[in-house]
């Protein structure tokens, strides 16, 4: 009964080092374009140009370091939980390489998964290289965070990326009825851009706002892990709760889009 | 120049009757660029709502400037992205021979091939916001104020295109990195807020390096009528000289071009 267990993680982990040295490999390839996905990341900078101008006159409630810091973490939290697996999916379904993938034994979604995690890999050095060009310019912002709030910031956005990733998949599943699906991703990067923090530390948000932010799935995606990251106080266990609830909520959605998807699912091209 | 307007109704009917074939995308397009209206309302509105005011700029007049990117935003996507993302594709796959083999100007057939609708809801509610902004802030309709307008808002325009299409054309050299343009439109969004309202360092940048300010800012000073004479020549003359640059970019960038091997 043992043995039987073990054989099947050992499988699994072969699975995933292949899948994922493959994958790291191929998008070593493509280095040019992912660094440049991660310098259309500078949202971050350019609202943190704005809000350090408006403290200029002072009565923010937050600091200019504390401004800097916030918005730097946030720059690197979203460089890690960027998900583009519906224009994947979308692609692959028009241009009928689902099915080859689909007759794989391996659920597909962790050839999807793969690809993402190996191109955070690739994008890490350049990451690291922005921070570095960040604090270089403007010393006075630089931190050591600590030990256990690093573990942790690393924790929450490995849990913010999964979460994004579940909710983008479970709306990619769109695409087995339609052909524009992608289109619909417009729509959630809406209340994910301005309900996140991403333009804003949701500190400096009206108090209903705020409130109601915090109801929706979407601080847990940015603006949480950025304030582990730069050292704030932020309800650890409440967060990670929120983002399990959220889970549990859509993954059984997810699944159940997937069978009745692929039941429609009728191959695509010759 | 008959034969260009011509061939451009070819074009653009052509084009609309193929994406029509996606009515829904319309409603979607609608309601993503409302929200995002909302949405950048919103944010203008953490600022002004502390009583803080960005660069010095009155809440109306950055609704103008705000105003102003939206309409920029709703012709990108109307005009440049679907045309000038496809140039990358016909240097990979060799079928740019085809297009410098017509019997029209090259840089001519490829800004201008396609038109998406997707975009007009932009448009519509950029030029709206910008309307109706203006009327809060006072501004008067006096002709001079309406000529400068017109004028920087096509200096902005020209500005916007020859960006665009000189990122798309180095594509002949670098085929990987068509979504250079993907950094462009991130950093254009500083468009959206007055020039001003940046720090000393960023303004510099968004100035003379990325032109932002003339893209967006120095319209909105022209439409609220306090535009004042030397930028205005600033703004013709960076726009007549980024023109004269991309056209004199695609002559250079096709001495290089090889076509694709087969």
């Amino acid at each position: 009964m043992r043995g039987a267990l073990h054989q099947r993680l050992g499988h699994a982990r072969r699975i995933a080092a292949v899948l994922l040295s493959s994958q790291y490999a191929y998008m070593l390839e493509y280095r040019a374009e992912i660094v440049l996905w991660a310098l259309s990341g500078v949202l971050p900078f350019i609202m943190l140009g704005l809000w350090s101008a408006v403290d200029a006159g002072g009565g923010l409630g937050m600091s200019s370091l504390q401004l800097a810091r916030y918005f730097l973490s946030a720059f690197v939290v979203r460089q890690f939980t960027i998900v583009w697996v519906m224009y994947t999916f979308e692609e692959d379904n028009l241009n009928g390489r689902l099915s080859p993938y689909l007759l794989q034994p391996l659920p597909l979604v962790w050839r999807y998964v793969a690809a993402h995690l190996s191109e955070q890999a690739t994008r890490l050095p350049f990451v690291a290289m922005l921070v570095g060009l960040f604090f270089l310019l403007y010393p006075a912002a630089f931190w050591w965070p600590s030990l256990p709030s690093v573990l942790l910031a690393v924790l929450a956005t490995l849990a913010a990326f999964a979460l994004r990733f579940l909710m983008q998949f479970t709306l990619t599943m769109v695409c087995f009825w339609s052909e524009k699906a992608s289109a619909l991703e417009r729509l959630l990067y809406l209340p994910y851009l301005y309900l996140s923090g991403l333009v804003a530390p949701l500190a400096l948000y009206p108090e209903g706002v705020r409130a109601f932010a915090f109801w929706t799935p979407f601080p847990y995606m940015v603006d949480v892990p950025a304030r582990i990251l730069a050292g704030e106080t932020v309800p650890v266990l409440q967060s990670f709760a929120a983002m399990a609830a959220w889970a549990a909520l859509l993954l059984p959605i997810n699944l159940l889009l997937w069978r009745r998807g692929l039941r429609h699912y009728s191959a695509m091209g010759a | 120049m008959g034969r260009y307007l011509t061939t451009l109704k070819v074009f653009w009917i052509a084009s609309l009757t193929a994406e029509l074939e996606y009515q829904a995308n319309f409603l979607i397009e609608l309601v993503a660029t409302a929200g995002n209206l909302v949405g950048s309302i919103f944010v203008l509105s953490l600022f002004y709502g502390r009583g803080q005011s960005l660069g010095g700029w009155s809440w109306e007049g950055a609704l103008v400037v705000l105003g102003v990117y939206t309409l920029l935003e709703g012709i990108t996507s109307t005009l440049l992205q679907p045309n000038l993302s496809t140039i990358v594709a016909h240097v990979r796959t060799g079928s740019l021979d085809f297009v410098l083999l017509k019997p029209i100007d090259s840089q001519f057939w490829l800004s201008a091939r396609t038109f998406s609708p997707w975009g007009l809801p932009g448009i519509a509610l950029g030029a709206g916001l910008i309307g109706y902004a203006a009327w809060k802030a006072g501004a008067t309709p006096a002709p001079l104020t309406l000529l400068g307008a017109a004028l920087m808002l096509v200096a902005s325009l020209m500005i916007l295109y020859s960006l665009w299409f000189v990122l798309a054309a180095s594509s002949i050299w670098f085929v990987k990195i068509w979504n250079a343009t993907e950094v462009l439109r991130s950093v254009l969004v500083a468009g959206r807020f007055p020039v001003s309202a940046f720090p000393a360092g960023l303004r510099a940048f968004f100035t003379f390096i990325v032109p932002v300010a003339f893209l967006t800012t120095v319209p909105a000073e022209a439409i609220l009528g306090r535009a004042s004479g030397p930028w205005l020549l600033a703004g013709g003359a960076v726009a007549i000289a980024s023109v004269v640059a991309s056209r004199w970019f695609w002559n250079f960038a096709l001495r290089f071009y090889t076509s694709a091997s087969s």
